[in-house]
């Protein structure tokens, strides 16, 4: 069955405030610089570097400013501009052979080019890093560090929403990927989620912050394939109709990305707000309903299976 | 067991599956006796609903026999004869304690779907689509329903299965559709569509109090029913114009509510119609608004309009003007069958109403394809048609 994605709201690279998308616009701008610097004052910029100041020169630099302003314009314009990116890596390439040849002849300043090819290295291995970070991880799943924020309002006091919520082996009743969460310490549990063709990942959290009938807080332990911190609170529904129950999580996810992707089946944000709909069937009505369709992982019909099921059955 | 099950477009096809099972403790497992093919499952048959899978079963109106109950059923049991409605609502939640059944919070495992589509999800359906939570229908011998504490109705033995069948869907949908419009004694209502559930609507409006009931459609044989069964008044829009039939029937002032019976694959002529078939086919518009434009021009100031014709997504060219510069109401929702159960049964014990009035055509099971395929083209003067299990 198809699940749309739900697009997290995202402007152009400007409006991602991690490393990755802080580097990224950096880049964004300092091709416009130096595009503008190549296209308005080529004089300059071939003396800065140490190639002669002569009409071919001119002209080269000019193509090669126009060039960097359009990646620049692509850069600061795209949401994820991973093509864009490596488009300043090919450049990167032609503008690293252009200065290598240019250190052939001794018409050349070799120390002003010298300086030219360090920096020009060194833009270079940002574009890859960016172009890299920017290529991996799932629609929905933001590259660097992301938060995100669900919540629900379930028809019981807080004190049995936390209770409930506290007790982590109750966890793998409503977030059905996990397999099982063990306390291995006082305030440490280990988590292991699987999902089909065998995926499967293992991380360990520790609670930060338990105020009780309030909120519990957690975060991954240093280290953990799935970085992530989150919280959960429970507070007073308007109207008293019960309990506002908010989930808040950050993660960094690109090393994990792929497996938790199966794992979950839909994307992060989705999957809390489904688990928060499953926490509240528990609480309400005792177990998660369930359709003939909704207990098989992946597409299936809308008929019996022939499969003995177990009430309640969980994948 | 046997199961009607969609393939395609325009494809329907009777299988062999498995039998159903308990999957949640507040399950109960029927054996149907008699179930039927609804209008709105022409939407599912026609393509017209997005997320429906090849194998799906469908149906959504039966009634049969409790053969197993889960450990958590406390008033439903083994041997009773029950009739089921089709939202799954699991009696408890916000909505449900409001008697907004169709609304439930709890019953459908696929709520991030229909919340991308619609905005937020409503309840679980049985066999339609999804978006809707993926459970199997009814049109087969066997069927599972959750909640059968909250989702069905108890049926005295004298009573056969044509009379109450209808409580499934069709007859409180029609009655929701009346009890909406808040009738007035002295009123006239107008309704659009003289199909089951328009035909529902009609008596149901007699029977809150309206003086006069007006039934629009194209087709002779439904407007003829509409007269016979249900005491309408008949305008057949192929042959005046509907506007002002209406008005000279009300003195300029327009029909004191209108009903919309027909939904999103209204058909129509003219220019307006024209349009929207083009802006369907091009992908623009998913629904065809045409009855319900009509019946919003048409109502009186200050009057309802009554929507439970099914509508699935976006329309075009809304009369938003109209309604708002002359204090209309709109009134609109999948029906909360579970609040209406009781009630009509206690109606048709009284004989206040025969729902099996709709009924034209009965045959097995296996002859399901026939069966839609003729509902859909409304040939043979087929109003409703209803299955037998055998």
């Amino acid at each position: 069955m198809a699940i749309k994605h739900m697009q997290h709201r995202s402007g152009g690279a400007s409006r991602d405030r991690s490393t990755t998308g802080r580097l990224t616009k950096g880049l964004g701008w300092f091709s416009i610089g130096l595009g503008l610097a190549e296209v308005v004052a080529p004089g300059a910029v071939a003396a800065l570097i140490g190639v002669p100041n002569d009409t071919k020169q001119r002209t080269l630099l000019r193509i090669y400013g126009l060039r960097e302003l359009g990646a620049g314009v692509g850069i600061l314009i795209q949401p994820r501009p991973a093509g864009w990116l490596w488009a300043r890596v090919a450049g990167d390439a032609v503008d690293l052979w252009s200065l290598a040849s240019a250190m052939g002849s001794r018409r050349n300043g070799r120390a002003r080019l010298s300086m030219a090819i360090v920096s020009v290295a060194g833009v270079t291995a940002a574009d890859v890093y960016c172009a890299q970070e920017l290529s991996g991880g799932l629609p929905g799943m933001q590259p660097g560090p992301a938060r995100l924020v669900r919540t629900i309002i379930v028809d019981r006091p807080a004190e049995e929403a936390y209770r409930f919520w506290h007790d982590f082996q109750n966890l793998p009743k409503f977030m059905t990927y996990l397999d099982s969460v063990r306390y291995t310490a006082d305030r440490r549990t280990h988590w292991v989620a699987n999902g089909p063709g065998g995926a499967r990942i293992e991380w360990d959290a520790e609670i930060v912050l338990d105020d009780p009938n309030r909120m519990i807080a957690w975060r991954s332990v240093e280290g953990s394939t799935f970085e992530h911190s989150g919280s959960v609170r429970f507070e007073r529904a308007p109207g008293d109709r019960g309990t506002l129950v908010r989930v808040e999580m950050d993660y960094s996810a690109t090393r994990t990305a792929a497996a938790l992707g199966k794992i979950l089946q839909m994307d992060i944000g989705q999957r809390i707000a489904h688990d928060l709909r499953n926490f509240k069937q528990m609480l309400e009505i005792g177990e998660v309903t369930q359709s003939d369709a909704s207990i098989h992982t992946g597409m299936h019909p809308a008929r019996p299976d022939a499969v003995e099921q177990e009430p309640v059955y969980q994948h | 067991m046997r199961a009607n099950c969609w393939i395609g477009k325009n494809q329907v096809n009777v299988e062999t599956v498995p039998d159903p099972q308990i999957l949640n403790h507040h399950d109960a497992i029927i054996r149907i006796t008699s179930t039927a093919i609804c209008g709105s499952d022409l939407h599912l048959y026609g393509g017209f609903v997005p997320t429906v899978e090849s194998g799906d079963i469908l149906g959504h109106e039966f009634m049969g026999e409790v053969v197993e109950t889960g450990r958590d059923v406390q008033k439903v049991k083994k041997g009773d004869r029950v009739v089921t409605a089709f939202p799954i609502a699991c009696g408890v939640c916000f909505p449900c304690r409001s008697k907004m059944f169709a609304c439930c919070e709890n019953s459908n495992p696929n709520a991030g779907i229909a919340e991308a589509m619609l905005g937020h999800p409503i309840a679980g359906v049985f066999g339609y689509s999804h978006m809707l939570g993926g459970f199997a229908g009814g049109q087969a011998e066997y069927a599972r329903v959750p909640f059968a504490d909250v989702g069905t109705i108890k049926i005295p033995e004298e009573m056969p299965d044509e009379k109450v069948l209808f409580l499934s869907d069709i007859f409180p949908t029609g009655y929701m559709g009346a009890e909406m419009c808040d009738i007035e004694p002295g009123d006239t209502i107008a309704v659009w569509g003289a199909g089951p559930v328009g035909l529902f609507a009609m008596k149901s409006a007699y029977l809150l109090g309206a003086e006069r009931v007006i039934a629009i459609d194209r087709l002779r044989y439904r407007l003829d029913m509409a007269v016979q069964r249900a005491g309408a008044i008949p305008i057949n829009y192929e042959e005046t114009s509907v506007l002002e039939t209406l008005k000279e029937m009300t003195g300029g002032r327009g029909p004191d509510k209108c009903i919309d019976a027909v939904g999103m694959e209204a058909d129509g002529h003219g220019l307006l119609y024209a349009y929207d078939r083009a802006k369907q086919a091009l992908m623009m518009e998913t629904d065809r608004p045409i009855a319900l434009r009509e019946a919003i021009m048409a109502c009186r100031n200050g009057g309802t309009v009554s929507v439970i014709g099914v509508y699935a997504g976006f329309i075009d060219k809304f009369p938003m003007g109209s309604l708002m510069n002359r204090s209309l109401t709109i009134k609109t929702g999948q029906c909360h069958v579970q609040r209406y159960m009781k009630p009509l049964l206690d109606r048709i014990s009284n004989g206040e109403i025969d729902p099996s009035m709709v009924i034209t055509h009965t045959m097995p099971l296996e002859d399901a394809p026939q069966g839609y395929a003729m509902f859909k083209a409304k040939e043979d003067n087929c109003e409703k048609v209803v299955l037998k299990p055998l």
